[in-house]
């Protein structure tokens, strides 16, 4: 079935059903839950069921609220950044860079900032992997350089520079007052400066919390959001900086 | 805080191995002590100023403590520690501390190594202005002694919340308010990045990243606050902040002066994920225990973290190995068993089979080893997804765990992690999650007893062997300081530290022959005067 508008799905089709939990800077009286029901109206959620009310001291009361979401959602409006090149196995990946490369593609990665959560860069790139697929360090084309925590970017863009890397893989778990977001675009400003555009490496960012819609605005060349695996992110390496001469896409910088 | 050895005899280990294991700690951790012996840095000599009183900081926010040891580490080095110097100086000039230290930083004071009869004069003076600093820190330590004897102890374990907006004055009120909902320890995470700056900030802050920085005046305000709330709840509510990161041995003693209660000290946390100098951390970290012991402080050690970057299972005794070599240096540096917050977590990934299994072996194995200790349990975190409901539960599961171990110390865990930082209603719901789980199997330890030779017992046993293992790999190396090797080959938290390498390397100094520091000796001697 394509259905062109959806509405949520509480127990029956088109029931519109949603739920949503806020605290409300009131105590918790009559007036307070008819508050609740107001903000649950103006979200478009009407009819509303306020179904648990709860005093946070004196001053807050807890709300969870079920209701019919009068929205609806048109499919044709929804825009999504949708995976644009064939996803590969590793011994693919392994022949695509033997034959088109001729020599073993270079990675770095690390966490930038002052992020110590390396639980990203080592689902990627380490050999235990994620989701049941192996890490980038399986791979035997792919030479694997993690730099773990807490690199700063003229130090990464240094050991880049040493190790000759064809592509960056940076790794944001924190998120708070847009850290990933200012450390990505400090990441992207510093090797535009760095290095030449025919020699710049491959930028790519991760992330829990990024919209991988915004690559361009960061002045990267491709954010992965939650969920992604170590297949993906070599299938898009190969797809940039090995290509299929058979197929449409040039790479990005000349011959590499 | 009462123990609970009865929870760990269940897994019957045999006193031989945990004795052999203890001896292990001490043969890898002796080298390093000796090594900490030998070397002085710039923070454990800033610290002997902010124990002599001296603070305030120069228009850039750089504080005097960093101007007057600089210039007197260029004139004269500080090889010879800086009390001579600095001391010699005051008796010549007749200045007191500040403004000798703001002459200096302007360039006008000559320092030198005084000798004879000067050199006596100079260190009978310091002695006796970081005595004064001693005896406050002694003042507070019987000042919280007597709190707690007037409102008691909650029972064990302690609920352990968290507060981080970056601005004192809103972290006070949510302090207040977390200690009302039931918190009995309340820490102040400290802004991103505060443990790579090589000074501590000054005065109350209201601009933060991530946290609040931590700083004489905001221990100060935080401190009266909960001193408040614990006259009005009956409950005396402990506070906490980290001694970490490259100013330990100054934020150690600054909690000291302004009656911390606890303090997150790791011994190698700061070279495995913060990059800094191993050499610069173990000293620094021997000074900051010195500290903790005298004023009674409880230290919290951060083993939780190598399971953030490690397998949860395959690392596991990884984290006891830290733990044995923690409680050897804790020891080493004059703490007592109750002052021993040795960290754990749970952090296997919850799809495994057997996951909670594991997780209880490994709880039980901690506080097997440690039976006086208070341990800290840590909620999870890797494996929290931004599922928050599957989350809720992961954290029910933990109370769960840390209620039959008998955790001292249990760090509440938010559905939120990983998504936001916590909200009102996160920490209300959490805390509903700790009662429920409480008052529902509090007591379920005296019916729980895992098999003897059952699937907990042996696994705890595994970890154990498997820790006895790389402490012997460890000790084996024939370097001067085997424990420095293993660092640099990457054994903990699968990160590697050369000892030549990392922040704050330039801040270590070889003590010379008549090095003289009398906070070292109030401290060895343990005496006021």
């Amino acid at each position: 079935m394509n259905a062109q508008v959806v509405r949520p799905y509480g127990d029956t089709t088109g029931d519109g059903m949603v739920q949503v939990s806020f605290t409300l800077p009131l105590p918790h009286d009559r007036a307070a839950e008819g508050a609740a029901l107001q903000l649950a109206r103006k979200m478009g959620i009407e009819p509303a069921m306020v179904v648990h009310a709860k005093a946070m001291g004196p001053d807050f009361t807890f709300f969870i609220v079920y209701g019919t979401a009068n929205h609806v959602v048109d499919m044709r409006d929804v825009v999504v950044v949708e995976r644009d090149y064939p996803l590969l196995g590793p011994k693919d990946v392994n022949a695509a860079i033997k034959t088109r490369l001729r020599r073993p593609l270079v990675v770095v990665g690390a966490c930038i900032g002052t992020d110590a959560h390396t639980v990203g860069i080592d689902a990627i790139l380490s050999v235990k992997g994620f989701a049941g697929e192996k890490g980038l360090e399986y791979y035997s084309q792919l030479s694997v350089v993690n730099l773990g925590a807490q690199v700063s970017v003229p130090d990464l863009v240094d050991q880049v520079g040493t190790v000759k890397a064809d592509a960056v893989l940076v790794s944001q778990v924190v998120t708070q007052k847009d850290a990933h977001l200012i450390n990505t675009r400090e990441l992207s400003a510093a090797f535009r400066e760095a290095f030449a555009p025919a020699n710049r490496p491959l930028l790519v960012v991760g992330g829990p919390r990024f919209d991988e819609s915004m690559a361009a605005d960061l002045g990267v060349d491709r954010i992965f959001g939650k969920g992604t695996t170590p297949g993906e992110v070599a299938s898009f390496l190969v797809h940039r900086l090995a290509p299929d001469p058979a197929q449409g896409p040039s790479p990005r910088k000349g011959s590499p | 805080m009462s123990a609970r050895p009865s929870a760990a005899a269940p897994l019957a280990l045999d006193p031989v191995t945990v004795r052999k294991a203890r001896s292990l700690a001490r043969k890898v951790g002796s080298p390093v002590v000796r090594l900490a012996r030998a070397h002085t840095t710039v923070s454990v000599e800033r610290a002997l100023l902010r124990m002599s009183g001296l603070q305030g900081a120069d228009v850039d926010g750089i504080p005097w403590a960093n101007r007057l040891t600089d210039t007197v580490r260029e004139q004269v080095g500080l090889e010879h520690g800086l009390a001579l110097p600095v001391w010699d100086a005051l008796a010549r000039s007749g200045d007191d501390l500040t403004v000798l230290a703001q002459k200096a930083a302007a360039g006008s004071v000559t320092f030198r190594l005084p000798e004879g009869r000067d050199a006596t004069r100079a260190a009978r003076a310091a002695r006796s202005t970081v005595a004064q600093g001693m005896r406050r820190i002694d003042t507070n330590r019987r000042q919280r002694e007597r709190l707690i004897e007037r409102y008691g102890n909650p029972p064990t374990p302690w609920i352990y919340l968290i507060v981080a907006t970056g601005d004192i004055y809103e972290d006070i009120p949510q302090a207040q308010t977390a200690a009302r909902e039931g918190a009995d320890v309340i820490a102040v995470i400290r802004s991103t990045g505060q443990s790579l700056l090589d000074f501590v900030p000054e005065g109350a802050t209201r601009e933060g990243y991530a946290g609040t920085y931590a700083t004489q005046e905001n221990f100060r305000l935080m401190r009266a606050a909960l001193d408040t709330t614990s006259r009005d709840l009956g409950r005396y509510i402990r506070l906490t902040n980290y001694a970490s990161g490259l100013c330990m041995p100054e934020i150690a003693t600054l909690a000291g002066l302004e009656r911390l209660d606890m303090m997150l000290n790791d011994s190698m946390y700061g070279i495995l994920f913060r990059d800094i100098n191993p050499v610069r951390t173990f000293v620094d970290q021997r000074f900051s225990r010195q500290v903790h012991a005298r004023a009674g402080i409880i230290i919290n050690t951060g083993e939780d973290n190598y399971l953030t970057t490690a397998d949860a299972i395959e690392a596991a005794h990884t984290v006891t190995v830290s733990q044995l070599l923690n409680e050897f240096f804790a020891k080493e540096a004059g703490l007592a068993d109750w002052q021993l917050g040795l960290g754990h977590a749970m952090e296997i990934n919850s799809d495994v089979p057997d996951s909670f299994r594991l997780e209880l072996a490994h709880a039980m194995l901690a506080r097997a080893l440690f039976p006086e200790a208070p341990l800290k349990w840590m909620p999870p975190t890797k494996h929290m997804t931004g599922d928050i409901f599957l989350g809720y539960l992961l954290n029910g599961f933990f109370n769960l765990a840390g209620a039959l171990t008998g955790q001292g110390i249990l760090l509440v865990g938010m559905m939120t992690e990983a998504v936001v930082t916590p909200w009102l209603s996160d920490r209300d719901l959490a805390l509903q999650n700790v009662r429920y789980v409480m008052n529902a199997a509090g007591n379920l330890r005296e019916d729980f007893r895992p098999a003897p030779d059952g699937f907990i017992a042996q696994r705890a046993r595994q970890v154990l062997a498997e820790a006895i293992d790389l402490l012997e790999r460890i000790a084996s190396d024939e370097g001067k300081v085997p424990l420095l090797s293993a660092i640099a080959d990457g054994t903990f938290g699968l990160m590697s530290r050369p000892a030549d390498r990392g922040r704050g390397l330039d801040g270590v100094v070889t003590k010379a022959r008549d090095y003289y520091n009398p906070a070292n000796d109030l401290l060895d001697e343990g005496v006021t005067r």
